[in-house]
């Protein structure tokens, strides 16, 4: 009876022990729900697909504005569309924005499409990384810290859009590489980005993310059959302030179409609600049935008809 | 031969006395044989050779990589930020290693004494398991050095990666503890071995959370790219319990195919009661895991039909997908209830490999193959599969050292401590 007594002295220790890391639980402070409105500070960048001509100026402007490495071949090389094959360029750890260009079904002349990172307004790099090394601005931009960054990836296989990368050659200070919506040299004093400044076509506006929301309706509203009736980014992974309007359907000019139109965040939200549970339910659960068992092997081994049982006592 | 004195030993582990740590290391690290006879015993066995060739070329490798950058022995890839090393070493290792909890909870908190003989090597096989996703993970991460990071300088609390890192971290200690008694039994520290019967359940019970969630979790990871993995193997809702129950069964097989290497080359270290009861829990554990193969299956159904996937069966990853299934789950399922009801040994082996193979090729498609299915395929730098297997090797080399020595296969008996059992 003693070890009983014992036993049910340790469960409440137990359970106890557990109520007290459930509290430790993952605080769902960065998983901000998609009812989340947005900053109305937020600022944002409108692409007009219809109206890059496939320059690359932007792409010239970043490498400056971020002193980024010289690239392979000068930016004003076009012939650098014409050997891609399958494998796309995409921003990577020496240039933050590239253009490629698409032959797309739907329209005799090639189209041309500027990538880099989106400024998710619920940002999938910033809700995956456990050492917290993104930050996202009031007005938007998702910055990146590589002071704290242990180089795991996982920012990699979150973002929808397949934007950070990665210095792999680094051997001793290896970040992860993406535009910065050149906050820290811009968008800080209110400036636009020097992508945006940069454009000799003014395929890119920058403003209030809401502002160019209605310029963006308005242009495809004015311009029967100029335009796909689209807002690529609008809704995409919760919205991002990147926005695209294009002539052709986003699918035949690289945008994947099947990004889900929630935060990232919401998909894992199932499994973070568990975790408190888990945390205190388990504790009391299991020393419960230890108990349980171990007074019924008790039960067992005093009762004198089941003397000869082959119940291991020494193992006990 | 210097043998040890009788009870020295204990003294000699931690006193800097020199003539004492040569006692330790003749007697115990090369088990009372000198040098020169520990090493032409080691080079008998053409199997150390092999592990020394792959150890040759696989150390050089290991320095290149962190002498001029991951990009050096990888593809350094955008598109599959995660390849080999992290696939197999952490995804897969985990699961492998789940053995540790699932042996402990049946004896401890279940009190089935009966598997009590190989609840030392599960829990070996769940520390070195872990132990060693670590050490793929310290390969594969770009700044290892900043490894505790997560612990100690900056939060991210609402990442899924926070909880892995805090609860790998957390259960490796809870394992090491775990492990104490058969150490504390080698060199004779009983104060040791007394204190952590005392806190065996709740280690125990601490290891059950702890497995739950990081098990869990890593499946979870899967769910911040629900977009880019192919719809077949992932499933928002239901990832985390897919990957929490495959790893039971993946833990029980992987303890019956360690349990069969052992039998097989490593007879001699193992004692009459874990031979004899083999035969017996090896069909316990079978049944244990066809059982969480069946719920397994469950789920995997339960999921298809929730997220509305059955047209993706009848394209081609479907048939991929379709064969993962039969030949990783359903025929070891087979063999599994087969061989348990017949007490078929041979077929239960079989079987548990197979699972093993299954679970390890789940992981990979996962995180390389079915990851990005969209884009184009990526076959890993053969200097990432030689990293992989050098890493494995010595996960290799430091188990046998282990079960050498340490009480895991057979019960320690105090005269061995004076005179431990030769090979
Ligand atoms: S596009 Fe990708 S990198 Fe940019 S904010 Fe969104 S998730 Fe982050
Ligand atoms: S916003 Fe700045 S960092 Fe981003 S692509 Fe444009 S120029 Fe480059």
């Amino acid at each position: 009876m003693k070890s009983i007594r014992f036993s049910r002295r340790r469960l409440v220790t137990i359970s106890l022990a557990g109520v007290m890391t459930g509290l430790l639980a993952p605080l769902q402070r960065n998983a901000r729900g998609s009812d989340f409105p947005g900053y109305t500070e937020s600022k944002g960048v409108l692409v007009d697909l219809t109206r890059c001509v496939g320059c690359r100026t932007c792409e010239a402007a970043c490498n400056l504005e971020n002193q980024l490495p010289a690239p392979e071949r000068p930016f004003n090389d076009m012939s650098i569309f014409n050997e891609q094959s399958d494998h796309l360029r995409r921003p990577d750890d020496k240039a933050f924005t590239v253009v490629n260009r698409y032959d797309s079904g739907s329209s005799v002349s090639p189209v041309y499409r500027k990538i880099q990172c989106n400024h998710c307004q619920e940002p999938a790099c910033l809700t995956s990384c456990f050492v917290n090394a993104y930050t996202i601005t009031a007005e938007g931009a998702v910055l990146y810290n590589h002071q704290v960054c242990v180089g795991c990836r996982t920012c990699m296989i979150a973002c929808p859009f397949s934007v950070p990368a990665f210095c792999y050659s680094s051997a001793f200070s290896p970040q992860i590489m993406k535009c910065n919506f050149c906050y820290p040299t811009r968008l800080v004093q209110g400036r636009p980005p020097a992508c945006v400044e940069a454009c000799p076509r003014d395929a890119l506006t920058f403003g209030e993310r809401a502002e160019l929301l209605r310029i963006a309706r308005q242009r495809i509203k004015r311009n029967k059959g100029r335009y796909i009736n689209y807002i690529y980014g609008e809704n995409e992974a919760g919205g991002t302030s990147w926005l695209y309007i294009a002539g052709v359907p986003f699918n035949e000019v690289g945008f994947d179409e099947d990004i889900p139109k929630q935060p990232i965040i919401n998909y894992v939200k199932d499994f973070l609600a568990i975790v408190p549970m888990v945390l205190t339910i388990w504790p009391g659960l299991f020393a419960g049935i230890h108990l349980l068992v171990k007074r019924r092997a008790t039960a067992i081994d005093n009762d004198p008809k089941l003397a000869e049982s082959d119940h291991d006592k020494t193992a006990a | 031969m210097t043998k040890p004195p009788h009870d020295s030993v204990s003294s000699a582990a931690f006193s800097g006395e020199p003539g004492r740590i040569a006692r330790f290391v003749s007697g115990k690290i090369l088990m009372a044989k000198s040098p020169k006879q520990y090493l032409t015993l080691v080079f008998s066995n053409p199997f150390n050779w092999l592990l020394a060739v792959v150890l040759a070329i696989g150390i050089p490798l290991l320095i290149q990589r962190y002498a001029t950058g991951l990009g050096s022995v990888t593809h350094g890839s955008q598109d599959y930020p995660w390849g080999l090393l992290l696939g197999f070493g952490l995804f897969g290792m985990v699961p492998l290693s789940a053995s540790g909890f699932l042996l402990s909870t049946a004896v401890e908190i279940f009190g089935r004494h009966d598997l009590k003989p190989i609840e030392r090597l599960a829990l070996l096989n769940g520390l070195l398991g872990y132990f060693f996703a670590v050490v793929y993970l310290l390969v594969d991460l770009g700044m290892p050095w900043r490894l505790t990071y997560p612990m100690f300088v900056s939060f991210g609390p609402a990442a899924v990666l926070f909880l892995v890192a805090w609860h790998v971290a957390t259960y490796l200690s809870v394992q090491i503890g775990e492990m104490i008694p058969a150490f504390a039994e080698w060199i004779g520290w009983d104060r040791g071995k007394k204190f952590i019967k005392r806190i065996t359940l709740g280690l125990t019970i601490a290891g059950i959370i702890l497995s739950t969630l990081h098990q869990g979790a890593l499946g979870a990871l899967f769910c911040y790219a629900p977009g880019k993995i192919h719809p077949l193997w992932i499933s928002p809702e239901f990832q985390w319990i897919h990957f929490f129950c495959s790893s039971i069964y993946a833990g029980l097989c992987m303890v019956i195919v360690v349990s069969t290497l052992v039998a097989f080359f490593l007879r001699l270290r193992c004692d009459e009661n874990f031979k004899n009861s083999l035969d017996r829990i090896t069909i316990t554990l079978s049944r244990g895991a066809a059982y969480a193969m069946v719920t397994y299956l469950v789920i995997k159904l339960v999921a298809l039909a929730h997220d509305q996937e059955w047209g993706y069966l009848l394209t081609g990853w479907g048939g991929y997908y379709v064969s993962e299934m039969v030949i990783g789950v359903i025929l070891p399922l087979v063999l599994l209830t087969y061989g348990s009801r017949h007490h078929l040994i041979p077929m239960l082996r079989i079987g548990s490999l197979l699972a093993v193979l299954g679970i390890l090729w789940n992981r990979l498609n996962t995180v390389i193959l079915c990851y990005n299915w969209k884009l184009h395929q990526e076959i890993p730098h053969f200097k990432e599969v030689w990293l992989v297997l050098t890493i494995l090797a010595i996960y290799i080399i430091t188990y046998r050292f282990i079960l050498y020595r340490l009480p895991v296969l057979f019960t320690w008996k105090e005269s061995d401590r004076s005179n431990n059992p030769a090979r």
